[in-house]
């Protein structure tokens, strides 16, 4: 690769880490090549605590409450967090993205692993801030070794993932070991051309000697990174190790650390076998429970499943690699397949490494889409990393558009040839490489989403409207991630009652609810729906990974602990507690740790109201997320359903399938709508989902321009009776 | 009869913890099991007899995704 041209550079003070805080933010600006440093303040590290906060925080701070999507003023706004870059602890390298989404018209956040995110804060920042929109594509390097920001003119006629990321960590590493020192942040054409545009961010695999890429996949990150003519974002920061993060107690985070290290090493095995298949372990599970979506989530369960199940991908990922995302992660979950010969696309012919598939790729780009092939998977997963695609919005997408085109609202005439049926391989691969090359319309407005494209298709090709929002399965703009919720009450609102749309990252309780049987009421439900979000919505504040918290568990969990305290994994979360403690030197308790989250639960509900969004009317659920909506989806399990409707005091007897699905949807609906006054009313919001003064000032969020916005929004027929 | 999870199951002489998980097809690898709020270690399910009239919790220890 030739030298790139440098074209506007800014040096920097460099800055020893203080207990997981460098303690300032780096603002870039790549339309006018501006550079700033922002300090972090006692006040945003106690409200907003990290990553994701801190994303949040920097863009109320940055945007009208006009500014759109791809307005210059949006920003990518990616941060760690206070445990971010801890190596004593499996899972400490997430870093999370914050930006208007072009999908939901609001804020949104979406995780990775990889390095960039700890490389970022050894380099002296606690979150990048970056804003404006360039004139031609650009790379900005973070110098962490000689502290200096750089921006650069890219070089790439190629945007895509693989092309960017391999030249990238090449060209900034002195050798081959230097890379590791590397993280690149890249996305695709498929980002320019999609709103469905994931961030890759890499690392650098040493042992097979290729770059590895870890997806913030969700809500069209990517697809702002390239509205702002951004090629990559490359950090270099050499010299890491266990006390970078300078923590307050490194004995305590040794002793945590080791702790979860036996566990996994003794039980995963027993477990979930996250170090052998890593996700995809609930592939066979999911089909076993009519949980794994299949033909756009009509049907649960089906018979070629086996072919997808996860000893078959054990046997397809490189075993004996410590595959962590982060070092110290013995979870070890980022599986890979080596040497797999591309079979389509630009790169036909060339032996790759594919990093997944996960199992919402299996499932997202394979059971949803009618598709039972691991190798179509495998390169699926491919083509939509390197061209820079959400794999769950896409696969939502594309079985959206099959069950349309079987339904008759689509033909060849306007997929421009493809036929696009559930299982028609060849034709949906062709669909991935259109919309990553973008010569194509109809695959441009694929690309929009499943929101987006109920309209387009309704005016442009006729299709009847009113059918498509029963079956098209997004909430705020948003596809559905790939679990099945029709059947657990409490899934609908993990789901559809969730801070920017249905993806899983907030509550996943269909196992509790529906066959555990723990949340008989709808108080019940709502505590749930009160305390999941909030737990898990804590690993987005301080740079940790989800999965070591309950895809493994001590070996007397369940004789300690019974009912849904098991379920919390209370040592784990005692490790979470200690580990902010002996990192940040502060002194919180399992209780404070849900209050630092409500602050930032609450603080981005009032950022959706301020952008327009973040009420009721948002919260909206379509018919199939609830029930069958055609006969043939209840006729699958008609004893099963046929006894949904028995226990809600109808006899089915003498009733058609039709008649059946008329009067379960009609029991259904009250039941959503009393789901979503028992979670607002939980969760200290009025019924219209607008949080309270009183709840702004219990979590300190009271700030004057907070209040505001609510002020503007709360009407007195919004209260709750007494 | 037993109870499991709050619905009613037949019971037969001799029913095990591990026959009740396959009848349901509960393969969820991280499951607890209490019988009339007993805990019942995992590696005690093929072994422990359920009785007539038990009140058997089966909890998928599953709350993630």
């Amino acid at each position: 690769m030739n030298k790139m041209k440098l074209l506007a550079e800014w040096e920097y003070e460099p800055v020893k880490i203080q207990r997981g805080y460098a303690g300032r933010t780096l603002y870039v600006n790549v339309g006018d090549f501006s550079f700033k440093e922002k300090p972090v303040s006692e006040d945003m590290k106690e409200k907003f605590i990290g990553g994701r906060g801190f994303g949040l925080k920097l863009l109320w701070d940055a945007v009208k409450d006009t500014t759109k999507w791809n307005d210059p003023e949006n920003e990518l706004v990616i941060s760690g967090g206070p445990l971010c870059g801890i190596t004593q602890y499996p899972g400490s390298g997430k870093c999370y993205t914050v930006f208007i989404s072009p999908l939901t018209e609001q804020t949104y956040d979406s995780n990775a692993g990889g390095h960039f995110g700890p490389l970022l804060k050894f380099s002296g920042w606690d979150a990048l801030e970056i804003q404006g929109k360039a004139d031609r594509d650009v790379i900005v390097f973070i110098d962490g070794d000689n502290n200096k920001v750089e921006i650069y003119e890219s070089p790439f006629e190629d945007v895509n993932a693989f092309t960017v990321t391999e030249a990238l960590h090449e060209y900034f590493a002195e050798n081959e070991e230097d890379k590791r020192n590397i993280s690149v942040v890249s996305t695709g054409k498929g980002a320019e051309n999609s709103y469905w545009g994931c961030l890759n961010m890499s690392f650098y695999d040493l042992r097979r000697k290729a770059p590895r890429l870890k997806q913030a996949g969700r809500g069209g990150g990517g697809t702002v990174f390239r509205n702002k003519k951004l090629a990559a974002i490359v950090v270099r920061k050499r010299g890491i190790g266990p006390t970078s993060n300078n923590p307050a107690d490194l004995s305590t985070l040794q002793k945590v650390g080791l702790k979860l290290h036996k566990e996994i090493r003794d039980l995963d095995d027993q477990q979930n076998k996250m170090r052998k298949v890593g996700t995809p372990h609930l592939n066979e599970i999911m089909n076993e429970y009519h949980l794994l979506p299949v033909h756009n989530y009509k049907f649960g369960q089906h018979p070629e499943a086996d072919k997808i199940h996860s000893e078959v991908f054990g046997k397809l990922f490189t075993q004996g690699i410590p595959d962590g995302c982060w070092h110290g992660c013995s979870m070890a979950c980022a599986k890979a397949v080596d040497g797999f010969e591309l079979k389509t696309g630009p790169l036909k012919g060339k032996k790759v490494t594919v990093d997944g598939p996960e199992y919402e790729t299996c499932a997202g780009l394979g059971s949803n889409i009618g598709i039972f092939d691991p190798e179509w998977i495998i390169e699926a997963n491919f083509y939509a990393d390197h061209y820079g695609i959400d794999t769950i919005s896409s696969g939502t997408g594309f079985a959206f558009v099959c069950e349309c085109y079987e339904l008759g609202f689509l033909n060849k005439d306007i997929t421009n040839g493809l036929e696009l049926k559930f299982g028609s391989k060849d034709d949906l691969m062709e669909l991935i490489h259109r919309i990553g090359r973008g010569d194509d319309e109809f695959a441009r407005i694929v690309g929009l989403g499943v929101h987006r494209m109920k309209k387009i298709f309704a005016e442009k090709y006729g299709a009847p409207f009113e059918v498509m929002e029963k079956i098209g399965m997004e909430g705020q703009g948003i596809e559905v991630s790939e679990y099945v919720p029709k059947e657990s009450v409490a899934q609908w609102g993990g789901y559809f009652l969730t801070l920017k749309g249905p993806q899983h990252d907030e509550a996943w309780l269909i196992f509790m609810d529906r066959i555990n049987k723990q949340l008989p009421t709808f108080e019940d439900k709502a505590e749930a729906l009160h305390y999941f979000p909030n737990f898990r919505l804590w690993f987005s504040l301080v740079g940790v990974c989800k999965l070591p918290w309950n895809d493994i568990e001590p070996a007397d969990n369940v004789i300690k602990y019974k009912g849904i305290e098991a379920a919390k994994v209370p040592e784990h979360v005692q490790n979470y507690v200690d580990l902010f403690n002996a990192v940040t030197g502060k002194n919180i308790t399992k209780e404070e740790l849900i209050i630092q989250s409500e602050q930032v639960y609450n603080f981005q509900r009032v950022f959706q109201l301020r952008l327009g969004k973040g009420t009721r009317k948002d919260h909206y659920i379509p018919l199939r997320a609830i029930g069958p909506v055609f006969p043939d989806e209840w006729e699958a399990r008609a004893e099963y359903y046929d006894n949904e409707l028995k226990a809600t005091g109808i006899d089915p007897e003498g009733l058609t399938t039709e008649e059946k699905i008329k009067k379960l949807q009609e029991y259904r609906l009250p039941q959503w709508e009393q789901l979503v006054d028992a979670v607002y009313k939980r969760r200290g919001w009025n019924k219209n989902g607008i949080p309270t003064i009183e709840t702004l000032e219990r979590l300190g969020i009271d700030y004057p321009e907070v209040v505001e916005v609510v002020k503007k929004h709360l009407k007195p027929e919004d209260e709750w009776e007494e | 009869m037993i109870k499991v999870n709050g619905e009613e199951m037949q019971w037969r002489p001799g029913l095990t913890v591990k026959d009740i998980l396959e009848a349901k097809r509960y393969i969820f690898p991280m499951i607890g099991v209490w019988i009339n709020d007993k805990p019942i270690p995992r590696d005690k399910f093929e072994t422990t007899i359920v009785n007539d009239g038990d009140d058997v919790k089966v909890i998928h220890m599953i709350c993630g995704g």
